[in-house]
């Protein structure tokens, strides 16, 4: 599969202090692991180094199935990096995880720029590839779950 | 004892660079400051040497330390910045500016932003980097990196969850740029919008068009605060504070778009707080400057400061009701981000204080209770609101 935006746009990656790690290293195994607190057992995201809600420190990743509902969207337009001059317009999707306590997720929603869309919308991921070795990342992307 | 605020402070000054289009500043933002502040001086009949604080937020560039040297201060007390990026933190500066008076740790300060996007690189440009780590690898990888990007999914959920139609969003545009025509000042005075001309622009990120993002300018502008009670011996009195304050709700901001409410201009918690500082009420104000840094989030501060309903929006937010001097609630009435100029919302703070001093190009009958929101959408936000003499 080629990559829905062009090549160019920074590659992601953890945090300098690691944070994160977990997360980046198994969408290179095609596996989505999200942050969930031992103590608690309730997930949380954006990954932080001590669980909100009940302040422990224990934090582990959890296996979660890549299928949510849309949040939000947005249709982009105007370029405002030099990799994404004349690719427009693309779809920015908030994917919602009902499974992991309704973490969300931003991803790119595949297919047609100009399909409707509909918040509520069930998804489906898809892993996307960059890149090999030491350079190489992956993302998460969506399409409508047929 | 209430510790509140509330009519303790006064705005001595307020003062401004010309505004540029970015770029286009022949003079470096320092030196705009400068005149900035000097001007805000002027106008409070003060000399530069009784300033003894500076007030800023943003990572304004233009070090407190390095004024105090240039203006040859004999006593700085005061060097505040305020945390968080964009206008969230122009209210706050205020409050902060505002408490250090009114405990006796500064008397003359000077709150100021100095903003010269073509010297130091424009906001609505994508980061040129080869990695990208922390929250941000959580949305740039996916082509979502520019304020505009940031915000819009936000206000295309409140709009699906009220019904709101993008007419809202046109009128907010329509009235800042019917104020700039009569505001000399103004950037795009000269260039009236049509509602012809806003269904034609371009799409920048559904649901925003080109005239529903602010401009990108060169400029500064500074207000010099001082307590109230040494107000009343200087040219202009009659502007006081009544609330300031700063802040963020639960998670606001959370990385990669996990707020919990997060179709929001983040004033839910704040709001509440303004009025009961200020002892005033939704109904008791009489003009409103709110920060666009894109019309969907001015749209939510309204609701959230309890001007509308969100189920009312596509009938509240109609031109006749904003523009001055007769409109129900007169909104940007200097031509505010969108079309006076981005100063991170400093130059709403000073429309802000000409409509309580009956000085505005578009000035508002009577006004008595003058808000300002600051900064929607982002973490911490802020807001304030000022008071006549009427309100004492």
């Amino acid at each position: 599969m080629s990559a829905y935006l062009p090549d160019g746009l920074p590659a992601p990656g953890p945090a300098p202090d690691g944070l994160g790690d977990e997360f980046w290293h198994a969408l290179r195994e095609e596996r989505l692991l999200l942050q969930r607190c031992r103590a608690c057992d309730r997930f949380q995201w954006g990954p932080e180094w001590i669980c909100h809600r009940c302040h422990a420190f224990d934090l582990g990743y959890d296996a979660v199935e890549p299928q949510g509902v849309l949040y939000s969207h947005e249709r982009v337009w105007h370029p405002v990096h030099p990799a994404l001059a004349g690719r427009g317009p693309f779809i920015v999707a908030l994917v919602a995880l009902p499974q992991a306590d309704d973490v969300r997720l931003v991803g790119n929603l595949l297919g047609d720029p100009m399909q409707p869309l509909e918040i509520g919308t069930r998804v489906e991921g898809v892993f996307e590839h960059h890149g090999e070795g030491e350079d190489g990342f992956s993302l998460l992307q969506w399409r409508v779950s047929t | 004892m209430t510790r509140t605020l509330r009519h303790t402070v006064a705005v001595a000054g307020v003062g401004q660079s010309t505004y540029y289009k970015h770029g286009q500043s022949p003079e470096p933002e320092f030196k705009l400051v400068l005149r900035a502040v000097l001007a805000a001086c002027e106008d409070a009949g003060l000399s530069p040497r009784s300033i003894d604080g500076f007030s800023s937020y943003s990572n304004d560039r233009n070090d407190a330390t390095r004024l105090a040297q240039a203006l040859g201060i004999d006593d700085l007390r005061l060097a505040v910045m305020q945390w968080g990026g964009g206008g969230g933190g122009v209210a706050a500066a205020v409050a902060n500016a505002s408490a250090a008076i009114a405990t006796g740790q500064a008397e003359c300060v000077v709150v100021m932003r100095g903003l010269a996007q073509g010297q130091f690189g424009r906001f609505g440009q994508g980061p040129a980097l080869d990695r990208i780590a922390g929250p941000y690898a959580l949305t740039i990888p996916y082509g979502l990196m520019s304020p505009a990007q940031m915000f819009a999914m936000r206000v295309n959920r409140f709009m699906h969850d009220n019904g709101v139609h993008t007419e809202a969003l046109r009128a907010i545009s329509l009235a800042s740029y019917h104020h700039a025509q009569q505001n000399p000042d103004a950037v795009m005075q000269g260039r009236p919008l049509s509602a012809e001309d806003y269904d034609a622009s371009r799409w920048i990120v559904e649901p925003f068009r080109l005239f529903d993002c602010c401009q990108e300018n060169d400029g500064a502008a500074a207000i010099l605060l001082v307590s109230a009670e040494r107000a009343k011996d200087l040219p202009h009195p009659e502007c006081y504070l009544l609330g300031a304050v700063g802040g963020a709700a639960y998670r606001a901001d959370a990385a990669g778009h996990n707020d919990p409410i997060y179709a929001s201009s983040n004033f839910t918690t704040l709001a509440p707080r303004l009025y009961e500082m200020g002892g005033f009420a939704p109904a008791d104000v009489d003009v409103v400057q709110s920060y666009e840094n894109f019309t969907g989030g001015v749209m939510m501060s309204l609701v959230e400061h309890g001007f509308c309903e969100p189920e009312e929006v596509n009938d509240f937010l109609v031109p006749d009701n904003l523009i001055a001097p007769k409109g129900r609630l007169p909104l940007n009435t200097s031509g505010g981000n969108l079309a006076e100029v981005y100063m991170h919302g400093l130059g709403l703070v000073i429309e802000a204080v000409r409509q309580v001093r009956g000085t505005s190009w578009n000035p508002v009958e009577d006004v008595n209770v003058s808000l300002m929101t600051g900064g929607p959408m982002v973490a911490p936000a802020s807001c304030l609101a000022f008071g006549s003499e009427a309100t004492r």
